[in-house]
């Protein structure tokens, strides 16, 4: 099955002076005596992934501050203990990580028709998803185990942030997976461009990032 | 056209009514769609504001139709105090969001960015349709709340924590009106946050070729940034709504203290942080108000250097001052917290970047005014509003000289003073931005000029009319005149009810002029003269184009710059100017160093 | 029209300074002891402030008089010094008046907020609730008794929810509706919100402070004239906020005994 990857041009010279949107279309005429100029401008979803990882961050930032000012400021703090299969999700959402950049390997060698025979592409990435899935479906366990030790969304400000931190990390998880099924059905139909692989791939591994620094959080404020 | 670059364009030209006028992916489509959100959120935003102050002129005056709308909150006409605050709090929440964020970035940034840096399109259509529509539904469900329960919320635009979260006992709105706001919000900013999307990567990946960052035109780099500061400051108030939501619903106390009590009822809430409300909405709205006026600088500069016909003394220092304003705006934000209970040394800390601050505020104003020296201004509707804005910033920013000190602000916090000082700066000067965009940009959106009798009679009116009715805030704040009051009871405000009554008058008369304004633009609409593409002799990309443009923006061809944004004052083949997207080569000494 | 936006911006300009300049719009008269650093540099900034004001909207209106519908064959110029005069001149006229009404009105902001209340300040308590404000008085024994949130009853009076009958300390506080202070004699006042956000103002007493649900927070001054003063809340507090106020009655200290008598007797 052959695809393509579709990949903005690098200083592409055998294009027409004047066709210059995006990628490689920033040289400065030559007539002129200007010297600044970007030579190359990165995809458009590359620059996106970065916006939506900042904007991801400040949210928890946010979350963070209140989380930190609740627990300093009145003494109705009760820790509890973290549900242990947290950990066990944890494994799961890096070997998500890892999977998935293995997947990406397999996708650029089968692009570069460097082996023939590389079996299907996309069994990485369906593997990436199913441990996706895994992780969500670990943290509702968590959530389950925390509501049969009588712990609720309102039982304690402790609480209220696990649930808050952990639900929307969670959400976002799904964002993700929705963005491992675009690239995979993108793949299906030989239209996937690497810029949109890499920024779905830099997301996940956000997600990573992120849920390790939550737990980081939890584990020493909770 | 085969498309081996970046995802600029993911969609084909629009062939049905619904594709091409209702669920649109063309960014000028969108644009528009934003300035129509924004024109009928001002004039509901006017009404309420008209209705507020002949009610605090007049306390028991039938103001007429208001029975029908809400026959507890406008008994017979009458206003009782709750419905004051709802009206005041819809007041402030609809011209903050849905006017002074959404016309000046989401209206013409959306029109105007993708051609000013010669892309067909934002790179991500479907998210920019998206962001208009979530903006539009957030809209709907604010103006739901009017309707819906006992009204909207009262605790202000700023909705201070715990009368945020105490729930209805606290006072009508304070239930479902709560609860509405902040979802209404909540939305916007994801709205928001898909618009910055676009916007950030526009500026950056989708420059045509020889378009380097710094031949980006002033309004091109206004955008970015406040496409930057949006994506810092939604991205925090958004979670601070959820959390509001959820002590509503879910029975948290993130906002509500312990042992408050309500009709002698202890609320079961507890350990709630009242100033964690605080810190997280300044922290989002302090940059708000800079995220309101920044655009507008970038197109009053726009502007002014098309009608004065010769370059900036600086442009770089102008992009550099928008920058500074934007970073330091998040350093400020205490400075709406000075006597709120949080550490008074910190107070002092906010009051140094917020007298800092000022440096590229005054550098911005001494570039324009000096740049004015030695031009060939242009006098017309568009250009008046700029300079009616420049004279406004000036108005409304020496006022936070005095609110930027703790000590001054003892006396003046919670006064008219802060009312006369920000509706100066956005009630005015932002407004008078959108004005002047419209007047200059009407011709290329529409392919219609707009009337110029009528628009200089719209300055001429709401230029005098604002003076009249802003400047006297800032006498009554000096005397201490509290606001957020229906009604002056108190010993020392009674005296001060006639002025009321005239900023009154002069508030009714200077809306009538907007509607001057709002016939100008819907008879050139239809009946305008026909515009030529070029009617301001102007030099940057949008003007290179058809008007109105096709829907790819340039028919098919990409632009390629050959100069900086603003060559005017040179010689050349059409004039006293050359296009950026000209070849031609012309003797100028206003090169940009 | 260029000439006549000159001219309106100046007309615009010198009424909007003459109200400033006759003194007709000031705060009222001080009675504190620290409120003429305050006023002091709200002088000091209106002179700075005004100067700023008038001398940018002249510069804008005589460029625009002198430069306005020019014809197309008159030269252009640039200003001498270009955007780099500028930019020094802002920095040093500007960063220098700025950072002079920082440092010297750190001092009005730390009498009233850094300084501890001397150890002999008269305690008063004033709770903010919808919509009125209370004030308590220790009493003889100098102490306030706790309060008991769960035993507020507006109806019954009981404003405070002391108890009055497990609670020795509570048995000799005094609740007012009005706070009478004695003549130059410090007070330190103990703030706490009932339920929701208000703020304490007296403009004669140059102090605004917020009531902060959660928080106890205090503010301390010194009255130094005889006289009925307004207190009025600042902050937005639900639909009775207009009307919430109560008066500051600063007496004679044989008056206040007197009034303490009399409030005592009431209790």
């Amino acid at each position: 099955m052959a695809t393509t990857v579709h990949e903005p041009s690098r200083l592409d010279p055998s294009r027409a002076p004047d066709h210059g949107n995006g990628g490689g279309g920033n040289l400065v005429p030559a007539d002129s005596d200007r010297r600044l100029a970007l030579d190359y401008s990165p995809p458009p979803s590359s620059t996106a992934i970065w916006v939506v990882l900042f904007a991801i961050t400040m949210m928890f930032a946010a979350f963070t501050s209140a989380l930190v000012v609740r627990k300093g400021g009145s003494g109705d703090w009760r820790s509890f203990k973290l549900p242990s299969i947290l950990f066990f999700n944890t494994l799961v959402l890096f070997a998500s990580s890892i999977t998935l950049e293995v997947s990406r390997r397999r996708i650029a060698l089968f692009m570069g028709k460097v082996q023939e025979q590389v079996e299907s592409p996309t069994r990485w990435l369906y593997v990436t998803l199913c441990l996706g899935v895994l992780f969500v479906a670990g943290q509702y366990v968590a959530w389950s185990q925390l509501r049969g030790e009588g712990l609720y969304l309102a039982t304690n400000p402790s609480s209220s942030f696990f649930y808050v931190l952990t639900v929307t990390h969670a959400l976002h998880v799904l964002g993700g997976l929705g963005g491992l099924i675009y690239a995979i059905r993108k793949l299906g139909k030989s239209s996937l461009r690497r810029s949109t692989l890499e920024a779905a791939a830099r997301y996940w591994h956000f997600m990573d990032l992120l849920w390790l620094y939550l737990l980081l959080l939890l584990w020493v404020k909770l | 056209m085969h498309d081996t670059s970046a995802q600029a364009v993911q969609h084909h030209a629009p062939t049905s009514f619904i594709r091409k006028h209702v669920f649109s992916l063309d960014h000028k489509v969108i644009g528009k769609q934003y300035y129509a959100l924004a024109l009928a959120a001002a004039l509901i935003g006017m009404v309420l504001s008209w209705i507020m102050r002949i009610h605090l002129g007049w306390t028991n005056a039938a103001i007429p139709g208001l029975h029908a709308l809400s026959p507890n909150g406008a008994p017979g006409g009458v206003l009782t105090p709750e419905y004051y605050l709802q009206l005041m709090t819809m007041h402030g929440t609809i011209m903050v969001f849905f006017v002074l964020t959404t016309a000046p970035f989401a209206a013409f940034g959306n029109y105007f960015l993708p051609i000013q840096v010669g892309a067909e399109d934002m790179p991500f259509p479907r998210f920019n349709m998206m962001s208009f529509w979530v903006t539009f539904i957030a809209f709907l469900v604010l103006v739901a709340s009017f309707f819906l329960g006992d009204g909207p919320t009262l605790g202000g635009w700023t909705q201070y924590a715990p009368l945020n979260a105490i729930g209805s006992s606290s006072g009508p709105g304070q239930g479902l009106g709560v609860v509405l706001w902040m979802t209404s919000i909540a939305l916007f900013c994801i709205g928001q946050l898909l618009g910055s999307l676009n916007f950030i990567s526009t500026t950056l990946d989708l420059r045509v070729k020889g378009m380097s960052l710094m031949r980006l035109p002033l309004s091109a780099w206004a955008w970015f940034i406040t496409s930057c500061m949006g994506l810092t400051a939604f991205s925090v108030l958004m979670p601070a709504c959820i959390l509001v939501i959820l002590d509503h619903l879910a029975g948290t106390s993130f906002f509500v203290a312990s042992g408050l009590v309500l009709n002698d009822q202890v609320i079961p809430h507890s350990g709630g942080s009242t100033l964690l409300w605080q810190h997280l909405f300044w922290f989002f709205g302090h940059p708000e108000v800079y995220i309101a006026i920044v655009p507008g600088i970038g197109i009053v500069s726009h502007i002014l250097l098309a009608n004065m016909r010769k370059p900036m003394l600086s442009q770089r220092v102008l992009i550099y001052c928008m920058g500074a304003l934007a970073v330091l705006s998040y350093m400020v934000y205490g400075h709406h917290m000075f006597v709120s209970g949080m550490n008074p040394v910190s107070a002092l800390a906010f009051s140094f970047p917020t007298l800092v601050i000022t440096i590229p505020a005054t550098i911005t104003v001494l570039i324009w005014v000096f740049s004015l020296y030695g031009s060939r201004l242009r006098i017309n509707s568009a250009s008046l509003f700029a300079l009616g804005f420049i004279s406004m910033f000036v108005s409304g920013g020496v006022s936070g000289f005095f609110l930027a000190q703790p000590s001054i602000d003892i006396m003046l916090h919670a006064t008219y003073f802060v009312v006369g000082h920000f509706h100066m700066v956005m009630g005015v000067a932002a407004m008078f931005g959108i004005f002047a965009g419209t007047y200059f940009w009407f011709p290329k959106m529409s392919g219609r000029m707009m009337n110029e009798t009528l628009g200089k009679v719209h300055f001429w009116l709401s230029f005098a009319g604002t003076y009249c009715i802003f400047m006297p805030f800032h006498y009554l704040g000096l005397v201490g005149n509290i606001r957020r009051y229906s009604t002056f009871v108190d010993d020392f405000l009674q005296p001060l009810i006639p002025v009321h009554r005239l900023i009154t008058v002069a508030a009714l008369i200077t809306g009538a002029a907007q509607l001057v304004f709002v016939y100008n633009l819907i008879h050139s609409r239809f009946w305008g003269k026909p515009a030529p593409d070029n009617p301001w002799e102007a030099t940057s990309l949008e003007w290179s184009t058809a008007t109105p443009p096709p829907w790819d923006n340039f028919g098919g061809k990409h632009p390629v710059v050959y100069h900086d944004p603003y060559q005017y004052g040179v010689q050349s083949s059409v004039g006293d100017y050359v296009m950026q997207a000209s070849p031609e080569q012309v003797k100028t000494d206003h090169e940009e160093k | 029209m260029g000439k006549f936006f000159a001219i309106t911006i100046l007309v615009i300009a010198i009424l909007s300074a003459i109200p400033i300049v006759m003194h007709t719009w000031e705060a009222p008269a001080d009675i504190s002891t620290h409120g003429h650093l305050i006023d002091e540099q709200m002088s000091e900034t209106m002179a700075e402030a005004g100067i700023s004001f008038l001398a940018a909207q002249l510069l804008l209106a005589f460029f625009v008089w002198q430069f306005s519908n020019r014809g197309t064959e008159t030269k252009l110029k640039s200003f001498p010094g270009g955007a780099k005069a500028l930019v020094i001149a802002a920095l040093l006229v500007v960063g220098v008046e700025v950072l002079a009404l920082g440092v010297f009105g750190v001092k009005a902001w730390a009498d009233v907020y850094l300084i501890p209340p001397s150890a002999n300040a008269m305690p008063i308590q004033v709770q903010a609730g919808q919509f009125a404000f209370y004030f308590r008085y220790p009493g003889p024994d100098g102490k306030f008794g706790p309060l008991h949130p769960e035993r507020i009853n507006e109806g019954s009076q009981e404003f405070f929810g002391l108890d009055k009958e497990h609670d020795v300390d509570s048995r000799d506080d005094i609740v007012t509706a009005e706070m009478a202070v004695p003549v130059n004699k410090e007070v330190h006042l103990l703030m706490h919100a009932k339920d929701v956000g208000h703020s304490f103002f007296v403009r004669e007493l140059r102090v605004q402070q917020d009531f902060v649900p959660g928080l106890d927070v205090s503010l301390h001054f010194t009255a130094t004239k005889i006289g009925r003063y307004e207190i009025v809340c600042t902050q937005l507090c639900g639909l009775g906020h207009y009307n919430m106020k109560a008066y500051l009655d600063v007496l004679s200290q044989d008056d206040f005994n007197e009034w303490m008598k009399k409030e005592t007797a009431m209790q």
